[in-house]
């Protein structure tokens, strides 16, 4: 698994080295189109995975210790919390499309001459968050298949490798999330 | 039937190259042959012999063997290294009394144009011994500017200038070809670069129908657009005074400054947000999709012209080419 | 242990019958076979397209098809060569085969994963074949932008989708042979007693696993560009094509070091083999390895010299790319002097092993050209670059491959090849291979451009001669395809170690049984040693 999250680094790096790129290039646009992003919300969003990470360390320690009921439970809460994440997400990308700022013929962004940088912006927002969010799909999944297993009873304190790793690849999801949020929503913000 | 190795040699850089390839050339034959010669050598001499089936005493490596042949052929390698950045950097400055001369490339076309309005499609008219400079930019895809008797090659990219440069050191027709794969009609983007004598190329310009200079044409649209309702010599407009701007460093809202080279004029026509001068709005319109590269490169030769350059002296060069004209 | 092993013995080719077996095997060795088959065919069909190609060339002007179709013909050759047959092609034919059974073991880590990198593999070149035969992609292999993003009018994004899609499949081979070679060792295998082929091919997974996800990203992003128009590369929108060119060489440079360093274990076997001592500087050949992966990585900027890239960016990938060929130089130096004082025999894979030596120090000189900033400027995008290249990847790798596929096909099949036939090809694969692109050399510093569909006329010469080398070289690759396929079934019998070869791999029988070793073997000896094998040694289970 760690070297499968080595690959996924370097899948997840070119895209960042796009934003790098682009943000360089364009440091106004990007600083205006992010403080169109509401922080509020991204920030609630983070700590909600932070907290599923949390669970998700519970659970894997309750595997640890042999306790079948603590880690189901785990399991439960880190995919609940998932789903939150996930459905905040579809809110706020419903918000972006309301106001025009997906990109596409009917983009619009106010507040600037040349709609293109900001195009760019919001390309690569809706580019690494759903990658990402493709990600948490795919940990959903993960979770799921180890709670059914975990009520079947298939994990034990010798026993408990799958929820190790899909523990690690929940993390990993988690800390990509922990970059993409400032990179996008605190560009140029300063604490009132 | 004869065969060419090289082409022609036509510009101050071709001897440098060939001399590198030479040099290049000889240190792959010398290594080829000894590898091939030992290889045969080696396996004849070790070849298994009849009714021998033992096993050979292995052959133990010691590390100053292999520090010696690593160092040696990286030594070699760095003598390559040096010589050709030396050429290279020295591809990558052009003269300041270098001949400016446009390309546009587009698919599948060049279109050069000379300071003083001669427009030529295909082809280009330069003078024997005297540097040349192109500015170029490309309205579509990237396509590769390459001379073959010049030994240079620049890609020239969409949405940016790029240079090259050389001194041609004798007349004649030379090949230009497209080097960057750009579509349908990619081998059939070539053209001829055709080196004059200096009379000659006089002659040449003073041929063909007056459309007036670069910059002349410049100006025309730069009070066509508008430009100058804002942009007003004495600085009393919405925006900056253009005079003198050319070849400054311009202080830039944020602190930064900027080179007001072609880039940068190029880019505050079509992307005015880009860098916005310090004290003023971003007022500017950008002018995308209203004016072509060609528009935008005669505006710039327009710019330019309002910076007095001060009087080169004649290139020397000129003597020595005339010399050696065939 | 020389005497042939019966044929009725059960092995892994005969456990179970039907496709179903085949499909759906976790037999490493099955699927080794099954990817066998798979770049076979994209083999071939890249060759066709290399034959149209060589054919039209043989003329200055556009005669046999026009330039679109050309355009067409040049990209998904190097498209189907590079991502569906070399790339894959060692690895996971002969590296699955036989790295479980170097180390001693039973199968790779991940018997079910394996399985999925070939239909990713097949997947992928579904999409590929798809979109050749819907009218195909003519951007080049490279893809640049905005070409291809923005003015292409081909199926460029099946294509990107199909090498997206195998791209995953290099990855997870790369994945599963380090955790094999790291976790599955037998007893007393330590890291410097492994074959060098393994070296070669840990040093080859690291590459895949940590490059071809950049690739992938730069797919996704090329793909997004088209569709939705985000303006990443297209500088009307702002973006930056030569980006992409950035992102798409830090993967494909090391791709090149995929497709050389499996050849390069190859050959180590080989000419121990054949010379019947171990390699010369053996640490130093397994640290090369390593070298060029890492190192591998630094270079990407080479191939950008004059895309408008700093002239401080070039003299940095320029230095580089001078100390990424050393390894290989120490390489090709610790080869020859294994010859010193051995005991040489001429068997058709020791011809291709001196063949790839011979052609690969050629591919590797003239890289040097390339690497060199001033040079480079005048042969960039000419045929001068096609010719250092091909030389490395057929003139090596493909020579390498052939001769591992000689040496090993008694052990995968049973049989002997037929001696006399498989020497004639090799020979005849060398000199059409040189006579192909040798010229190709000349044509390029004369300043011929690449992917020219017509030229002028004072390069034909060059171009027919080009062509006739083709032919023979083409003649050379279908021999093998036939007398091998013929030995199968016909060739004689042999042993579990016809050469005298040193490595777990010939310590069992030919075929291999299901789970390759009758008993676990235990290690005590250094690699390559050949005066262990004179001696009665059972191994211990």
């Amino acid at each position: 698994m760690w070297v499968f999250l080595i690959t996924e680094v370097m899948f997840f790096g070119g895209m960042f080295l796009a934003y790098i790129v682009y943000r360089a290039a364009y440091p106004d646009i990007f600083a205006l189109a992010s403080s169109s992003l509401n922080v509020y919300i991204g920030a609630a969003n983070t700590a909600v995975l932070l907290c599923s990470s949390f669970t998700m360390v519970l659970g894997v320690r309750a595997a640890q210790l042999g306790q079948k009921k603590a880690l189901a439970i785990n399991i439960v809460l880190t995919l609940l919390l998932g789903f939150v994440f996930l459905g905040v997400k579809a809110f706020e990308w419903r918000e972006k499309f309301i106001e025009h700022h997906v990109p596409g013929p009917s983009f619009h962004f106010e507040g600037v001459a040349m709609q293109g940088p900001a195009q760019l912006f919001f390309s690569l927002y809706f580019a690494m968050t759903g990658l990402h969010a493709l990600h948490m799909v795919i940990g959903a999944g993960i979770m799921t298949w180890l709670l059914i297993n975990a009520i079947r009873g298939r994990y034990s304190a010798d026993y408990m490798t799958p929820v190790d790793i899909g523990g690690l690849y929940w993390h990993f999801v988690d800390i990509i999330w922990i970059f993409l949020f400032p990179l996008f929503y605190l560009i140029d913000r300063h604490l009132k | 039937m004869k065969i060419p190795l090289f082409p022609e040699q036509a510009s101050t850089f071709a001897p440098d190259v060939d001399h590198l390839y030479f040099y290049l050339v000889a240190v792959s034959v010398f290594f080829t042959i000894l590898i091939f010669a030992s290889i045969f050598f080696l396996a004849i001499k070790y070849r298994k012999r009849a009714g021998n089936d033992g096993v050979p005493k292995a052959v133990h490596t010691g590390i100053a063997l292999e520090i010696v042949w690593s160092v040696i052929p990286f030594g070699l390698s760095m003598v390559m290294f040096g010589w050709g950045a030396e050429i290279f950097f020295r591809e990558s400055r052009p003269p300041q009394n270098a001949l400016s001369i446009y390309v546009v490339a587009k698919q599948w076309m060049w279109k050069l144009e000379h300071m003083e309005g001669q427009r030529e499609i295909n082809e280009l008219h330069i003078p024997v011994g005297r540097p040349i400079r192109l500015t170029m930019t490309s309205e579509d895809v990237i396509h590769s500017f390459y001379v073959p008797a010049f030994r240079t090659k620049q890609d020239v990219v969409p949405g940016r200038y790029s240079t090259t440069w050389f001194t041609p050191t004798q007349t004649g027709k030379y090949h230009l070809f497209c080097a960057e794969y750009c579509g349908t009609k990619h081998s059939g983007m070539t053209g001829w670069v055709y080196v004059l004598s200096p009379e000659d190329y006089q002659d040449w310009l003073s041929g063909g129908k007056k459309t007036g200079t670069l910059a002349e044409r410049g100006e025309k649209l730069f009070n066509d657009l508008a430009c100058s309702n804002c942009h007003k010599p004495d600085n009393s407009g919405r925006c900056p005074t253009l005079v003198n701007v050319f070849g400054s460093n311009v202080k830039l809202v944020g602190g930064t400054t900027a080179k007001a080279d072609e880039a940068y004029i190029r880019e505050s026509i079509l992307r005015p947000d880009a860098k916005v001068v310090f004290g003023y709005q971003p007022l500017m319109p950008t002018f995308q999709g209203q004016v072509t590269e060609e528009d935008v490169l005669e505006l710039v030769e327009y710019v330019k012209s309002l910076t007095p350059k001060p009087l080169a002296p004649a290139p020397a060069a000129d003597n020595k080419a005339q010399a050696s004209n065939r | 242990m020389t005497t042939p092993v019966a044929q009725e013995q059960e092995n892994y080719l005969t456990n179970s019958y039907g496709l179903k077996s085949w499909l759906l095997t976790k037999d490493h060795k099955r699927i080794a076979l099954l990817y066998m088959a798979t770049i076979t065919l994209f083999f071939f069909i890249g060759g066709a397209f290399a034959t149209l190609i060589r054919v039209e060339l043989l003329t200055p002007q556009g005669d046999l098809v026009s330039s679109d179709i050309y355009n067409r013909l040049f990209t998904m050759h190097g498209i189907m060569m590079i991502f569906f047959f070399l790339i894959p092609s060692i690895p996971a034919t002969l590296g699955n085969f036989l790295i479980p059974m170097m180390i001693g073991a039973r199968d790779l880590a991940f018997p079910r994963i394996n399985l999925l990198s070939w239909y990713l593999l097949v997947v992928g070149g579904l999409f590929a074949l798809f979109a050749m035969l819907a009218g195909g992609v003519d951007t080049g292999w490279t893809f640049y932008t905005p070409y291809s993003t923005t003015y292409s009018n081909s199926w460029v994004i099946a294509t990107a989708l199909g090498i997206f899609v195998a791209g995953f499949s290099s990855i997870l081979t790369g994945l599963n042979f380090i955790v094999t070679i790291h976790r599955m060792r037998a007893p007393g295998l330590t890291w410097f007693r492994l074959p060098l082929f393994v070296w070669a091919h840990y040093a080859t997974s690291v590459i895949q696993v940590l490059g071809t996800p950049v690739l992938a990203v730069t797919i996704l992003l090329v793909f997004s560009e088209r569709v939705f128009h985000i303006g990443i590369f297209d500088p009307a929108l702002g973006g930056d094509p030569v980006l992409f060119q950035h992102l798409f060489w830090f993967y494909s440079h090391p791709a090149v070091y995929i497709m050389i360093l499996p050849a390069m274990g190859v050959i180590s076997e080989l000419i121990s083999t054949f010379s019947r001592k171990p390699i010369f500087g053996y640490h130093f050949v397994a640290g090369s390895s390593m070298a060029i992966a890492v190192f591998g990585f630094l270079v990407w900027g080479h191939h950008l010299f004059v895309s408008t890239q700093s002239v401080y960016a070039g003299l940095v990938f320029s230095f580089l790319s001078y100390a990424v060929a050393i390894p290989s130089a120490i390489k090709v130096f610790n080869w020859t002097a294994t010859l010193y004082k051995g005991s040489i025999s001429f068997e058709t894979p020791m011809l291709y092993a001196f063949g790839f030596i011979g052609l690969f120090t050629i591919g590797g000189l003239t890289g040097l050209f390339v690497a060199s900033l001033g040079i480079d400027v005048h042969v960039t995008d000419t045929y001068f670059v096609v010719a250092h290249f091909h030389y490395i990847m057929v003139g090596g790798a493909i020579m390498a491959f052939l001769g591992g596929l000689h040496f090993w096909w008694p052990k995968i099949t049973g049989r002997m090849y037929p001696e006399g036939w498989a020497k004639l090809s090799a020979g005849i694969v060398f000199l059409g291979f040189n006579g192909t692109f040798f010229p190709q050399f000349i044509l390029g510093y004369l300043g011929m451009p690449r992917r020219y569909h017509v030229y002028p006329a004072e390069f034909q010469v060059l171009h027919v001669m080009s062509t006739l080398g083709a032919s023979v070289l083409a003649v050379g690759y279908v021999m093998p395809m036939v007398y091998l396929v013929w030995s199968w079934k016909y060739g004689p019998l042999a042993g579990p170690n016809p050469y005298q070869a040193t490595g777990l791999e010939w310590k069992t029988a030919s075929p291999p049984p299901l789970h390759n070793f009758d008993h676990l073997p235990v290690v005590t000896h250094e690699a390559y040693d050949y005066s262990a094998l004179t001696e009665e040694v059972t191994s211990v289970g």
